[in-house]
């Protein structure tokens, strides 16, 4: 796709517009949170592929904050953004500007390592590591601190605890991380990411690959996660994005389609594409 | 309500009837062929039981080889094995660390990169190349140059065929790793050699594991590479330098000779190889069954 061809897409121009009513939105909210995450004018490209069109907006700190759309919308891309994941693959390219309190995560002078500490993640898979489920929490907390041995295991247990896994793996704590059920390691996974006490959490499908009680769970760990930390979570699943998140982003094919209240978006959505995706009356 | 009518039925059983024909045949030639292959296969190892079996004996594995017509029992193959497994060993601890390591350059940076793809192809030729031209390469590069067959150049020229076997079976297993695995261990900001070492490395631990021993069980038989480098001796060597025993070219010298006591020895040789070699691949086989979840 060509530069010129790029700047007549309509969709380009409905971008203003997004804008105006999600500030709208942010100015009648009573318990306007401040900004965590600001997302300026993101475009994302696959090689020449642009895969994220013109992106903007505000994530409140300290709430839950859903991206919802079809497959292929560029909701994980965004959510990849914002910690820089896409740079393990050469031909993936992000331009535009991500402030963190502030801070451009995309500037070049900007340590990965550091932005990763602050930024944690959660993927779709669980993923433990091959070894010991004390070992999964501990192999993050030594990347950026020096702990002693005493230390660590109060550190190690604090993060179970937080996970809501602590009760189910205090006695096993030597034992491979492979060993647990599948929701069991996703919340190890989880445990892992806070371990560091990044600022925001970052949660891509976490649920994706669980059964309805651990999906369950999660949730809940969602919801208690509000008070410390700024939540991402992209889903597949409507009904997860109205019971968890607090605020909903709807994408299609690149372009932010709608943002604001999950209420409102649920209710009574700003834009048509909107109401036809949450409806299901999308193709 | 659901009502087939007859005809389709009919098709339905006829299909149904060929298909399970078809099942037989094919399951019966696959029997058939599995049991051509394990028929060779057992006779080999009867035989090799059978005629290196009464060559077994104390003096088999603690005196060195005998003078040819000496009488059945008297004199062992203690110089050979000893030179063979100081000789793997110290090609194990050449070749295994080099095909690991470039096994990780392959898989893990840039491994569609021209280096990568020209190493990898380079790789596949010699891991087919036949086993007697790595021998006289050694040869031409060590033997003449230093006037004499040695141990050393046996274990360089064993090293070199250690070297792909161990690059290739590294670079799979690692490419079996899911990237979702090293995408979790970036994400919280590990360094890539970290991620490599402990979650990469340490998950394909297992497979890496069984090339070493596959690459082990292969030298521990192969001849040709030793037969320019090595040589062999009658006597007890205690250093690598000169030319050093090794079971191999004994059975194969011993094989060939006319002289009974000689060739009782080779068998006795050739059923000790056997043993390892099966062992080995024992050993990998519930290595690689055990710890892969």
């Amino acid at each position: 796709m060509s530069m010129s061809q790029r700047n007549i897409l309509p969709v380009d121009m409905a971008e203003p517009d997004t804008v105006r009513e999600q500030d709208a939105v942010r100015d009648e909210a009573a318990d306007a949170s401040p900004v965590k995450l600001s997302v300026q004018n993101l475009n994302f490209y696959y090689g020449k592929y642009r895969a994220l069109k013109n992106i903007s907006l505000d994530i409140p700190a300290n709430r839950v904050t859903a991206f919802i759309g079809p497959s292929g919308c560029g909701k994980s891309t965004l959510l990849r953004t914002f910690n820089r994941m896409f740079e393990l693959y050469p031909e993936q390219r992000a331009e535009g500007r991500i402030l963190l309190d502030g801070e451009d995560l995309l500037a070049s002078g900007q340590d990965v390592a550091l932005i990763r500490a602050r930024v944690g993640m959660v993927f779709q898979k669980p993923t433990p590591f091959p070894m010991s489920i004390f070992d999964n929490i501990a192999f993050g907390v030594k990347l950026f601190e020096t702990l002693s041995r005493i230390d660590m295991e109060e550190r190690v247990e604090w993060a179970l605890k937080k996970a809501a896994l602590w009760d189910e793996v205090k006695d096993k704590l030597q034992q491979s991380g492979a060993s647990l059920s599948g929701g069991q390691q996703q919340r190890l996974c989880i445990a892992r990411g806070i371990a560091i006490r990044p600022e925001i959490l970052l949660l891509d499908e976490p649920c994706s690959a669980l059964d309805p009680i651990s999906t369950a769970r999660i949730e809940e760990l969602i919801a208690e996660f509000k008070a410390d930390y700024t939540v991402i979570i992209v889903t597949h699943n409507m009904q997860q994005a109205a019971r968890v998140s607090d605020y909903t982003a709807y994408m299609y094919l690149g372009d932010l389609i709608e943002f604001g209240e999950t209420e409102q978006m649920f209710f009574k959505p700003g834009r048509q594409e909107t109401e036809d995706y949450i409806t299901g009356r999308f193709g | 309500m659901m009502k087939i009518d007859r005809a389709a039925q009919e098709s339905r059983m006829a299909h149904f009837a060929r298909r399970k024909r078809f099942n037989q045949i094919a399951l019966t030639l696959a029997l058939g062929a599995m049991l051509f292959g394990m028929f060779w296969l057992a006779w080999i190892l009867w035989e090799t039981l059978r005629l290196g079996f009464e060559a077994l004996s104390i003096s088999f594995l603690t005196e060195t080889t005998p003078p040819p017509n000496e009488p059945p029992g008297a004199g062992g193959l203690a110089n050979a094995i000893w030179g063979s497994l100081v000789m793997v060993a110290l090609a194990t601890c050449i070749g295994a660390p080099v095909g690991v390591l470039s096994g990780i350059y392959l898989a893990e940076y840039n491994p569609r990169g021209t280096l990568a793809v020209t190493v990898r192809f380079v790789n596949d030729l010699l891991l087919s190349a036949p086993s007697i031209i790595v021998g006289l390469f050694v040869y031409a590069v060590m033997v003449v140059r230093m006037r004499e067959f040695s141990g050393w150049a046996g274990a360089v020229a064993l090293a070199l065929i250690v070297i792909p076997v161990v690059i290739r079976t590294t670079e799979n297993m690692l490419a079996l790793i899911p990237a979702g695995l090293r995408e979790a261990a970036y994400a919280l900001g590990a360094p890539k050699w970290k991620i490599i070492l402990q979650i990469t490395l340490a998950a394909a631990r297992a497979g890496v594991i069984t090339g070493v021993l596959l690459a082990v069980a292969r030298i521990s038989g192969e001849t040709a590479p030793l037969l320019f480098t090595a040589l062999n001796n009658q006597f007890w060597s205690s250093g690598l330098s000169g030319p050093t025993a090794n079971l191999p070219v004994t059975i194969l010298q011993f094989a060939m000779s006319p002289y009974e006591n000689w060739q009782h020895l080779a068998w006795g040789g050739v059923f000790l190889i056997t043993l390892i070699v099966l062992g080995l691949n024992v050993l990998a086989r519930t290595l690689s069954r055990g710890t892969t979840s």
